[in-house]
This record gives C-alpha cells, sequence and structure tokens, in this order.
C-alpha cells in the first residue's frame, strides 16, 4: 500500500514527488513513457517568467510569481542550470505602447516589479532589439533554465530520498475503494491513500477515471527553431513581443548553453501526441520574430521541434483536492514550469496528516560538468576518472565521463534521447551525427543490452535494424 | 609544456598529406592529433572503390587510399596520437597554445608554432533544412547510416528513401541493396543531380533505383520510426507544386543534403569565415587571417575527390614549411572575387611576389553549357579556357602563372554564356 500515487513524471510530478520527499510517506510515481519528462516539460520555452502577465488573482499569477521566488533555492539544491538574465516585453507601435502601458499595473497588482525603457535604453542593453522599438518593459527577475535537466533532478533527489519510479506503466484505469483507490496499469496494480493526477494532456481522463467531468483538457501546440550557440551576446534577455490585438506573439531568447529558441506558434491539434511541425506555421513565426530582432539568425538553424500545451477550459491551472484524496494538478499550461515548485509547494499542504523525516537530503549530487571548469580542474578530474579525457561529443565537448555518470545516477538515462538531455550529445550542430553510435555503445554496455536494443526515444524508436555480420 | 613546430589538427586525408609534406620541406618536429581510433578520417567508412584515380591512376577502396598515407607517415616517424581530441586553440604573442584531451595523458596543453586545421565536415541534418512532419527515428544523415553499416556492421533499416542526390546518398542507395534493403528511390530538389555522374550511372541506374529531380519530402510520418515520407514536386522556385504527391512507406530516409565545413576550433580565435563555403578565408597559401594557422581539406571547403584534398593538404604542409623558416612573403596582396556564374572562388587573396604560379579553385552556381571562363583583372584578361560543360557538383581548379598577374586589381573568375 502506498500512501501517495502521482501520476505523470513530467516536472509537476517530479517537484511534487521530490517535495513530498521530505515526509515519512510511501511515495509511488507512474510514468507511461521510458523516461521522465518527455511531455510537454521537454518542449517548451525554458522561462522562468517574472509573473507579471497571468490574470491577477489567478492561481497562475500567485503560483508564477511564488515558484519564479523559489527558484534560486531550487536550482543551487538540484544542481540545474539557471540564469536571472530577464525579460523584454517590446512595443513597435502606439497601439502596442498603449497595451504596455496596462501590463505596468497588471505586473504592480502581481506584485512584480519592473520597469519601461525608451528605445535608447533598450538599444543600450540590449544591442540586438529591433530598431522598430519604441518602448519596452524590462522584467529583471525572469530566468532562463535547462528543463531537461530540472525534471531529472528533481526525480533524482525524490528517488535519491526514497521515492519509487516505474516507468513504461500507463495508468488505465482507478478504482474508488473504501479507503483509498486501486491504480491500475499496463502491468500491474496498486493500492493507494491518495492519488495525485499530473498526467498534462491527459489529466482530464485521469480525473473521468474516478469522477465526473468537471474540465477538458485542449491540446495546444508551439512550434520552435532552435540556433546553434555562435555568440554568448546574441541576444541577452528573453525578448517577448506584446500581446496585441494581432495575438500573442513569439519570443526569442538564449536557452542556459546559448543556443537561441525562436517560437512558440500557437494552434489547438486534435491529437494530444501530434508533435509535428509544419512549414506554414513556422514561416508565421519567423514573420513574428523579426519584430523582436532584425537580425534574425536562421543562418544558424540546427533544429525544429514541437510542444503541447495543455490547456483547461476552466482557464486556469485545476489544482484541488476533488473528492477526499484525489488531487487534479491539472491545466498546467505556461508558466508551468515557472510555477512547479509553488505548485508542490500549494500540493504538500493539502496532504493531511504526514510527518518530516530525519534524513532528507535535498541536495542532489553535483554533476561533473566539464565544461563549466578550468583547465586545472580538468587535468584534477582526469586523474580520478580517465573516462573524463576521452571527449565523444565534439560539438559539445562532452567527456564518456559524464555520459556514463548520466546513466549510472538515479533516474539515469536509459535511451540516446535520455542521455541527450542530461548531458547534451547530440544537442549540437552536428545534431548526434559524429558521436550517435558511440553513446549506443556506451549505453549498450553500461546497461548490458545489446546494441540493437537501444532506442533513440520512444520505445519503439530503433536506430539498428539488424546486423550484417551473422548476429 | 612541450613545443611543436607544427600541429596538425586532423588525421584525414587532408591533415596526412600536409604532415607529411610539411615534414618532406625540412619540418621534423610535428605532431598530428586525430580523435577517432584510427588515422584516416571518413575515408576509413568510404569501403567502395574510386579513390586514387587522379593520384595514383588506380582504383582503390577509401582505407586502401588513406593506408598509403599513413604508411608514408609512419616511414617518416611523424609523431601521432589517436582518440585524441583538441578542444581548444588559444593565441599567444609569438605562437599557440594547443589543449587536447585523451584517455591516456587527460587534459594536455602545448605550444605550437604553427597549426594546421584539417577537421573534416559534418552532413546538414533534418533540423537544419527544416524537414516538416513528425520527427521519429529512422531519419539520418547518410554519412552516418554508412558508418552504421561499413564500421560498426549494422543495417539501419530495410525500406528506405533517400532525400538529395549528394555523393553520399547515392553510394549509400548502393550499399544498402547489396546489404539486402530496400531502396526506393532518391528525391533531389534540384532539375540536376548534386552527385558525379558516374555515381549516377553506377549507384541508381544500374540497379534501376528511380532518380526524382525536381522533388522533396514534403511531410516525415511515424511517432516512434518512421512509416512513410510525402515526396512532391516543385516548380523552378522551388515552390510545391498541388496534386504531385507521392507516398512511399518506407522505415529509413537518409539524408544526403549537402556538407558544412567544421570548425569549432578557429572562430574563437578570430578566423574570418568565407560566408558561402562557411570555411576560413584564406590566401594562396591557405593561411587564414591569423597568421601562422593554415587549413585545407573538407574543413576549408567541401571537396568531391579525395585526390584534391591531398593535393591542397601538400601546399598546406609546404606553406607551414615555408611559413617557420620565414620565408612566406605576403606583400603586394590581390583581392580574388567571383564573378558572374562562380558560387565561391578559393583562395580570397593571393600575393604578387617571386613563386611564380598559384592555384584557383572554383565552383559555378548551376549547370553550363559551352561556355567560356574568364579570368581578368579590370579588362584585361589572364586566362581564358573553353569549357564543354561545368556543374556545381564539381570544383574547378586552374593553376595561374603569376607572370601573368600585372597589377594589384581585384582578380575577377567570371563564366561567359
Ligand atoms: C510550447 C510550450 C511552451 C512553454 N513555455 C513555457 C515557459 O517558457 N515557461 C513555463 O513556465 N512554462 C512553459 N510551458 C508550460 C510547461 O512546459 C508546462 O506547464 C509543464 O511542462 C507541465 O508539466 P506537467 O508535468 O504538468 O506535464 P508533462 O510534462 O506533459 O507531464 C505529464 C506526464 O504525464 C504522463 N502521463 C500522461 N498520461 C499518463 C498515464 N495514463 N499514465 C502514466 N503517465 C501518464 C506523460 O507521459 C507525461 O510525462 C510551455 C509549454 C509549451 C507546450
Ligand atoms: C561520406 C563521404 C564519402 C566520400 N566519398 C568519396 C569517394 O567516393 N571518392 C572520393 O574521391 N572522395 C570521396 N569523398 C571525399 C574525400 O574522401 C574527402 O573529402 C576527404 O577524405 C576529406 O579529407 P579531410 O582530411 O578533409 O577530412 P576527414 O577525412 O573528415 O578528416 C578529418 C579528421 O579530423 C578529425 N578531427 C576533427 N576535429 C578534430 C579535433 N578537434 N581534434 C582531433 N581530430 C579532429 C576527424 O576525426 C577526422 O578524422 C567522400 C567524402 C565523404 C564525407
Amino acid at each position: 500500500m502506498f500512501d501517495i500515487t502521482i501520476i505523470g513524471a513530467g516536472v509537476v510530478g517530479s517537484m511534487i514527488a521530490r517535495t513530498l520527499s521530505k515526509y515519512k510517506l510511501n511515495i509511488l510515481v507512474l510514468e507511461k513513457e521510458n523516461d521522465v519528462g518527455n511531455g510537454a516539460s521537454s518542449a517548451n520555452s525554458a522561462i522562468i517568467h517574472s509573473g507579471y502577465d497571468p490574470e491577477p488573482g489567478s492561481l497562475k499569477a500567485r503560483l508564477n510569481v511564488r515558484g519564479n521566488y523559489l527558484f534560486d533555492k531550487v536550482a543551487e539544491e538540484l544542481d540545474v542550470e539557471f540564469m536571472r538574465i530577464g525579460s523584454i516585453t517590446l512595443a513597435n507601435n502606439q497601439e502596442e505602447v498603449e497595451i504596455l502601458e496596462s501590463l505596468v499595473e497588471r505586473a504592480a497588482l502581481n506584485g512584480v516589479c519592473v520597469k519601461v525603457l525608451n528605445h535608447d535604453e533598450l538599444k543600450t542593453i540590449e544591442p540586438s532589439i529591433t530598431d522598430k522599438v519604441i518602448k519596452g518593459l524590462l522584467a529583471p527577475t525572469c530566468g532562463i533554465i535547462n528543463p531537461f535537466e530540472l525534471v531529472v533532478a528533481a526525480m533524482e533527489n525524490a528517488i535519491d530520498n526514497g521515492v519509487k519510479l516505474h516507468l513504461c506503466e500507463e495508468v488505465t484505469s482507478i478504482v474508488k475503494q473504501e479507503s483509498g483507490f486501486i491504480v491500475n496499469t499496463n502491468k500491474n496494480s496498486y493500492e493507494t491513500k491518495y492519488v495525485i493526477n499530473c498526467a498534462g494532456v491527459y489529466s482530464d481522463k485521469i480525473n473521468e477515471m474516478v469522477n465526473k467531468k468537471s474540465f477538458t483538457i485542449k491540446p495546444r501546440r508551439g512550434e520552435y527553431f532552435v540556433l546553434d550557440h555562435f555568440d554568448n551576446n546574441y541576444v541577452r534577455h528573453v525578448l517577448f513581443n506584446v500581446p496585441s490585438s494581432k495575438g500573442k506573439g513569439v519570443l526569442v531568447s538564449p536557452t542556459t548553453h546559448y543556443n537561441y529558441l525562436v517560437g512558440p506558434s500557437s494552434e489547438y491539434i486534435d491529437d494530444k501526441e501530434d508533435v509535428s511541425t509544419d512549414k506554414e506555421t513556422l514561416d508565421n513565426v519567423k514573420q513574428k520574430a523579426y519584430s523582436l530582432v532584425d537580425n534574425l539568425r536562421l543562418d544558424k538553424q540546427i533544429r525544429i521541434f514541437s510542444g503541447i500545451r495543455a490547456v483547461s477550459d476552466t482557464g486556469d491551472f485545476v489544482i484541488e483536492e476533488v473528492i477526499p484524496y484525489f488531487i487534479n494538478v491539472a491545466g498546467i499550461q505556461s508558466p508551468g514550469l515557472a510555477s512547479s515548485p509553488a505548485i508542490a509547494e500549494m500540493v504538500e499542504e493539502m496532504i493531511k496528516g504526514k510527518e518530516l523525516k530525519e534524513d532528507y537530503n535535498p541536495y542532489r549530487k553535483p554533476l561533473p560538468r566539464l565544461n563549466k571548469k578550468t583547465i586545472e580542474e580538468k587535468i584534477a578530474l582526469c586523474k580520478t576518472n580517465p573516462l573524463y579525457g576521452n571527449i565523444i561529443c565534439r560539438c559539445e565537448k562532452i567527456s564518456e565521463g559524464e555520459i556514463v555518470d548520466a546513466i549510472r545516477r538515479n533516474c539515469g538515462a536509459t535511451t540516446v534521447k535520455g542521455v541527450k538531455k542530461r548531458v547534451r550529445p547530440g544537442f549540437g550542430k552536428c545534431q548526434g551525427g559524429f558521436c550517435e553510435a558511440s553513446v549506443m555503445k556506451i549505453l549498450a554496455r553500461e546497461l548490458g543490452c545489446d546494441i540493437k536494443q537501444i532506442v533513440y526515444g520512444k520505445e519503439n524508436a530503433y536506430i539498428l535494424k539488424e546486423g550484417t555480420k551473422g548476429e | 609544456m612541450k613545443t611543436y613546430d607544427l600541429v596538425v589538427i586532423g588525421g584525414g586525408s587532408g591533415g596526412l598529406s600536409a604532415a607529411i609534406s610539411a615534414y618532406d620541406e625540412g619540418v621534423k618536429n610535428i605532431l598530428v592529433l586525430e580523435k577517432e581510433a584510427y588515422l584516416g578520417g571518413i575515408l576509413l567508412q568510404c569501403i567502395h572503390n574510386g579513390f586514387g584515380l587522379h593520384t595514383f591512376k588506380e582504383e582503390l577502396t577509401g582505407p586502401e587510399y588513406a593506408d598509403r598515407f599513413v604508411k608514408e607517415l609512419i616511414e617518416r616517424e611523424i609523431e601521432y596520437k589517436v582518440n585524441t581530441f583538441v578542444t581548444e586553440i588559444k593565441k599567444n604573442d609569438e605562437d599557440f597554445t594547443v589543449i587536447y584531451s585523451n584517455q591516456e595523458e587527460g587534459f594536455v596543453l602545448i605550444n605550437a608554432k604553427t597549426i594546421i586545421t584539417a577537421t573534416g565536415c559534418s552532413e546538414r541534418t533534418r533540423g537544419e533544412i527544416s524537414m516538416q512532419g513528425d520527427r521519429p527515428s529512422g531519419v539520418m544523415t547518410a554519412g552516418m547510416a554508412q558508418k552504421y553499416l561499413n564500421l560498426e556492421g549494422y543495417l539501419v533499416g530495410k525500406n528506405v528513401f533517400i532525400l538529395g542526390s549528394g555523393d553520399i546518398g547515392l553510394i549509400m542507395a548502393r550499399r544498402m541493396v547489396l546489404e539486402g534493403a530496400n531502396v526506393l528511390g532518391v528525391a533531389e530538389l534540384m532539375p540536376y543531380s548534386n552527385g558525379l555522374n558516374r555515381n549516377i550511372v553506377q549507384c541508381l541506374e544500374d540497379f534501376n533505383i528511380p532518380l526524382y529531380l525536381s522533388h522533396t519530402v514534403k511531410r516525415v510520418i511515424g511517432k516512434d520510426r518512421l512509416e512513410s515520407v510525402i515526396i512532391q514536386q516543385v516548380d523552378e522556385n522551388l515552390n510545391f507544386i498541388e496534386g504531385t504527391e507521392i507516398i512511399f512507406n518506407c522505415d529509413t530516409l537518409l539524408l544526403s543534403v549537402g556538407l558544412i565545413p567544421n570548425n569549432p576550433l578557429l572562430t574563437s580565435l578570430g578566423v574570418l569565415m568565407h560566408p558561402k563555403t562557411k570555411g576560413p578565408l584564406v590566401d594562396e597559401y591557405l593561411m587564414t587571417n591569423v597568421k601562422g594557422i593554415f587549413a585545407c581539406g573538407n574543413s576549408l571547403h567541401v571537396h568531391d575527390l579525395v585526390d584534391f584534398v591531398t593535393n591542397e593538404g601538400a601546399i598546406c604542409g609546404k606553406s607551414a614549411a615555408k611559413y617557420l623558416k620565414g620565408n612566406l612573403n605576403t606583400n603586394n596582396i590581390i583581392n580574388i572575387n567571383n564573378g558572374k556564374g562562380i558560387s565561391y572562388v578559393l583562395p580570397k587573396t593571393m600575393y604578387l611576389n617571386n613563386d611564380t604560379t598559384f592555384k584557383l579553385n572554383f565552383r559555378v552556381n548551376k549547370p553550363y553549357k559551352d561556355v567560356e571562363l574568364i579570368i581578368k583583372q579590370n579588362d584585361k584578361i589572364i586566362k581564358k579556357l573553353k569549357k564543354a560543360y561545368l556543374i556545381p557538383a564539381e570544383m574547378e581548379s586552374v593553376i595561374i602563372l603569376k607572370k601573368d598577374v600585372t597589377s594589384l586589381d581585384d582578380i575577377i573568375v567570371e563564366v561567359i554564356e
């Protein structure tokens, strides 16, 4: 019997698991995919929004502002890359200037510090900004995070503190008992006191396994371009369009590795899994991005991708104990990443009869991070483990030692994509062309399996069809 | 800290040839650094024959061709390290510091008086060309599939479609058929192929593999592994033509859509890059704007034939030797520009000095038939050549006599129809 069963290991489920792991609770996380964070949590803008934008008084506003505040501590404890670089929202015409001014009031209501800057001030702090800009709203607390690392780190720390993670288990039905629930998956059945539903785009379906329909999740896709790292000063802030009569606009932002994201689009789709991209939508993203930076370096494009927002028809996050011991954490669209530590706090409050552990450790063992070390530190590190001297990924300069570490940790990588999300081989310009074969060999060796069994991401996404030497 | 007169980065055909020629010109204190476990570079995965027709007048396989140069290197007792990756080059007042790492030594700093970079190229990926639709596994570059097949011994799929008629794609079409796969076709965006003619004949026509010119992949379908691709015809402006879609059910889509010089070490040094080739800008000695740093092979500009890489490496090695002796005369600089019909010319500059000749390499921007190729300064023609045909897939080279260059005005290369 588990005290808590969390359905879904995205950023929300993982942060909740980690937060609850400080109590003497027997916690299980069920995730249908073969890795954590393969849903919306791995395909988003990676912005820790300041919180000036959500409707004042909404859960989104409250949790975003609180979540943003908590991120320094979270990032430090979990050793996750996080940089408060600030955001600038641009107004390029009179209509947009008026909207910008209304945003200042909204920011005050949400308790977020912002500042309006004029053209010249903006050009000084952000030379990449378009010449068309008239005014801009600077929100200094806005940050960028490595979202892949965040989910993995939260779950790793949760597991270090006793949480159980079962991957490749899809919840298929839930039966309410006299006390607690039976959660059935494609593989097993579990008895549990609490159910916490963090199933992203499927959170409405999970809710309806037990409760009346009270909200619907409509999938809304966002498509992006990714640019290579080529100049750490190309764009220094997160640049947003002012939401106007022409729509919500896009952003141009550095990532924590100085790649650049351009996007996202915003379109409702029918299929909750349809992360495809299409040319028209991306052309439109491109057009909008030119209203942020004049010199859009699409010659540096290395990838396109899309993610799916779980938009609730209620318009806000749905975080509620619908019936005793069944908690919905649903409709967590943007700013879900930014809010995640505060969402976890809110759910923590809802759990009754909990008792703190003595041996809870909020710190995750830091990653080796060779690229952030001085040459002397690198030399010393190689003495402890020679595998740090063997560079596997040329583009991102990642060593075998770091890849092995990413596989061996709790919540370790088991797929090519899993390695890529944790330590970046394959994220660079060659997109794995140089290193994928080496990464597969290391995975097969560490996991003790045949190399043909190593998949890219999803379970059926095999890479090698058959051996030619008769095996 | 150890000091070398010359450090060669990359042990492919460019680097090997450069090291050998520098040695023969009197530079003895050389170190060659290679990332992979064997010297030879990309040639090691090119197990088909057809290499070395120019250099050795015989048809060798890639590994055989590489082996001849590796032997020459070893005969000369030139020092080399494999499984060794160069992570950084730093410029000092007089020389350079090279940082490399490997499993045995960890991270190591050495000094280099000159550096030749011959770091090869990478293949354009699906992300770079904005391939639309899903992002399943089974869509990969042709060179990657070649590596899995020829070096690791694995076939990546059974039903294959190929996008792009670059040489690697053509070679892989034949190779996959020989290993028992079905190759359904090759689509090429342009109305002409980007591969060598002999590869079209020997790799497609001989195996009845259809080539769809003016076609490209419109959409990739498959959630986990690739399930199908939709290809569609394009018009002269490269816009899709309605109603011309063809669906192919396949588990593999190989991309042969271009190669790009791989130079991550150079940008931070302030080496200027050529907007068209994406390699460094060099002078006739293949030296970059950072004095003492030379480049050759596919990291300088993409080559179709390994023989050209070998020649270029030799020029590079000679130049580095001259530079070390203080004999590189870089006075009287002349710019070289591309005129009508030319997509790029290399080198970017030459010098009017005591040397007798220099070599111009260039590519045309589209196929031409029965044209004149003119190399001139203002109205003065330096050299005129009649060409029955010129295609972008084949690099052209011309040797120019310096005595024919009489002023310091820009030299222009152009095609006259
Ligand atoms: C395009 C886009 C841009 C965004 N940009 C930002 C941003 O810049 N800043 C920000 O703060 N937020 C942003 N967001 C929002 C943020 O990404 C999400 O709010 C957050 O990732 C949601 O996390 P989650 O854990 O709820 O969902 P998910 O990450 O989707 O996790 C849900 C998990 O549940 C699993 N699951 C589903 N059904 C079952 C089942 N039956 N059994 C077992 N497991 C199941 C799924 O496999 C999945 O792993 C963006 C979102 C998108 C799509
Ligand atoms: C897939 C393919 C097929 C081809 N087929 C033919 C053919 O059929 N016939 C023909 O004549 N020509 C062919 N060519 C062309 C010709 O073989 C190549 O252009 C030539 O071999 C390239 O030599 P190179 O030295 O420039 O590059 P490469 O052979 O790529 O060598 C570069 C070397 O540098 C190393 N390196 C890179 N970065 C670092 C670093 N930081 N530290 C240490 N080492 C590093 C790499 O590991 C690599 O070994 C082909 C080319 C390719 C790419």
